[in-house]
């Protein structure tokens, strides 16, 4: 990796990590356990990684891509139950109104 | 890079998409918006590096997402809210497997493709990143297994278990710091030994999840399980300096900041230090205190009487614990939420920060058995009205509600903020038996005078009250 784009890629990192103190600092105790669930399905995405990495491959069977499509799985399991389990979760949620997540500040 | 731009695009548009998700998820009722921004920014990651010019086939892409989608469709939809923690277990431990088998083949293919491709940094990140993923990994599993009751959930000790896990780590961190240094090692004793480098590494990792999680009892679950998300989100970070992506960058670095803000929400609910957490020295727990105490006296009530005084009370505040959830008592204690409010009885609950087995687990119970959100309140807002309220019924929760928290100084659980049930005016509490809580101390809360002990199985006890309030009518 050249030099720039190490440096780019650590503001990047730096960057991202304060924002997600900010936005996460925010979320309800209430709902720790759907954030938990939410962030997993998004940090599934090193399924691009393990895309590329079967991809390459052209369909030969070796090495990388046994590697590759293991991955896949891997993530594919949390980009789909990650996002379901969430939203299974949230439709739970319902405030003494009946609307189901909608409204109730406390 | 020679990412055409249509994939740097669909990258953008999906990282601004994962932060609106999170951020609309801090309120209920936008939350669900916020699973829709999640989807749409992974399916536009996924369209766009399909459109990459490196992907030369698809068969076996396609195969393999059918696959992935087939176990995780059922797992998702399946799954009883109860064993919601273990399921996030399971999904830490393949986030670790994937960051770690995408680790294992950048590094190889390095190798075998240009020779000295993998520069310093690169090499040192990748190291990185096979460590976190592969201990992020067994660690999970080990937390699956203790959560499924497959291993005893109970905390495995042995004499010199920090030396051998600091060990562990310290060996571990050399070889990274080694493969940083020479990325290939071809120089050590002719490669032969180079050659060993990168699979020690990968099973000093394996073997430090493991060796890191079975000192750890399940009480502490929800510092593991947010501590195990943060390095899984970190691993992804890992893997987006080691292919120069800066979408894996940010959505692991969001997931890495979200397991951290958690962990330390769970470390400072159970007055437990962060440095603590970080060397995974917390399962020291009192085993021997048991035994030696005496017969105190404690009053004990049956369902019926139980009931008369709820019925009877002002305002009750419920305070829920892990017992709750493996009683599968949720929907009983719905049931006496309802007779109660019907009776014009004003019933919250109070939630401690690390009830149950992973944050925020009994909110997810008790919205399942359709309670209302805003009666569910957190320790510090529920705690100013303790004082006030008729009767606080804590059900299998224990160590949470201990007033030596805030006295007894000898006390392994002192400085811990408790919900203070103690001073509510009346006290129920539905147990099995007089056994000590989890970290093995005897809770003065039962033997006070305005305590009342409903032994029994929680579901049924609860169950028995509701009947008998109903009936009253």
């Amino acid at each position: 990796m050249e030099t720039s784009s190490l440096v780019s890629n650590l503001y990047v990192f730096v960057l991202a990590t304060f924002l997600g103190f900010e936005v996460i600092r925010r979320v309800s105790p209430l709902l720790h356990t759907p954030l938990m669930s939410l962030t997993n399905a998004i940090s599934a995405i090193s399924l691009v990684g393990s895309l590329v990495i079967l991809g390459k491959q052209g369909g030969e069977i070796n090495l990388f891509s046994i590697l590759g499509a293991l991955a896949v799985t891997a993530s594919m399991i949390n980009v789909v139950s990650g996002f379901l389990i969430t939203d299974r979760m949230l439709k739970m949620f319902k405030s003494r109104t009946g609307g189901k997540t909608e409204g109730g500040a406390r | 890079m020679s990412n055409p731009i249509l994939t740097q695009t669909s990258y953008l548009i999906a990282a601004a998409l994962f932060i609106l998700a999170l951020k609309w998820l801090n309120a209920p009722k936008t939350a669900r918006k916020g699973v829709w921004a999640g989807e749409i920014g992974m399916a536009a990651a996924i369209v766009g590096t399909l459109l990459l010019p490196e992907i030369k086939a698809f068969h076996w892409i396609v195969l393999t997402l059918l696959v992935g989608a087939g176990i995780g469709i059922p797992i998702a939809l399946l799954m009883p809210m109860t064993a919601v923690p273990q399921r996030t277990a399971l999904s830490h431990c393949f986030g670790g497997l994937a960051a770690g088998l995408v680790g294992t083949a950048e590094y190889y293919l390095a190798r075998s493709q240009h020779g000295g491709h993998l520069d310093h940094f690169t090499s040192g990140v990748l190291a990185l990143e096979v460590l976190l993923g592969y201990l992020t990994f067994t660690g999970s599993l080990m937390a699956f297994g203790k959560l499924q009751g497959i291993l005893p959930s109970r905390p495995i000790t042995y004499k010199g278990q920090n030396f051998v896990n600091l060990g562990i780590l310290a060996m571990a961190a050399l070889i990274g710091i080694a493969l940083a240094i020479d990325p290939t090692q071809a120089g050590l004793a002719g490669g032969v030994v180079g050659q060993l480098m990168f699979p020690l590494l990968i099973l000093l990792a394996l073997l430090f999840g493991v060796f890191l999680i079975i000192p750890i009892g399940g009480a502490d679950m929800p510092t593991v399980i947010s501590l195990l998300n943060s390095y899984a989100g970190l691993s992804a970070s890992a893997m987006g300096f080691v292919l120069d992506n800066k979408l894996l960058i940010i959505a692991g670095a969001l997931d890495g900041s979200s397991g951290f803000i958690l962990s330390v929400i769970m470390c400072k609910a159970m007055n437990r230090s962060f440095t603590n957490v970080l060397f995974g020295a917390f399962g020291q727990v009192q085993t021997a205190v048991a035994g030696k105490v005496e017969a105190k006296p404690v009053r004990s009530a049956q369902p019926d009487e139980a009931a008369a005084i709820l019925g009877m009370a002002q305002s009750v505040v419920i305070i829920p614990g892990y017992g709750m959830a493996v009683a599968q008592a949720q929907h009983k204690v719905r049931d006496l939420c309802d007779q109660l409010t019907k009776r014009g009885v004003d019933v919250r609950f109070g939630i401690h920060p690390v009830a149950g087995r992973m944050p925020g687990h009994m909110n997810v119970l008790l919205a399942e058995a359709d309670i209302p959100y805003e009666r569910l309140l957190e320790m510090d807002e529920i705690n100013p009205d303790m004082p006030q309220v008729d009767v606080a019924l804590v059900i299998g929760a224990n160590d949470v509600t201990n007033p030596a928290a805030r006295h007894d100084k000898s006390s392994p659980i002192y400085g811990m903020p408790i919900i203070d049930v103690d001073k509510a005016r009346t006290v129920m509490v539905i147990k099995r038996g007089m056994s000590a809580g989890f970290a093995g101390i005897e809770n003065e809360l039962y033997h006070m005078e305005k305590t009342l002990m409903l032994f029994g199985d929680a579901k049924q006890y609860v169950g028995e009250m509701v009947k008998e309030l109903a009936s009253g009518d």
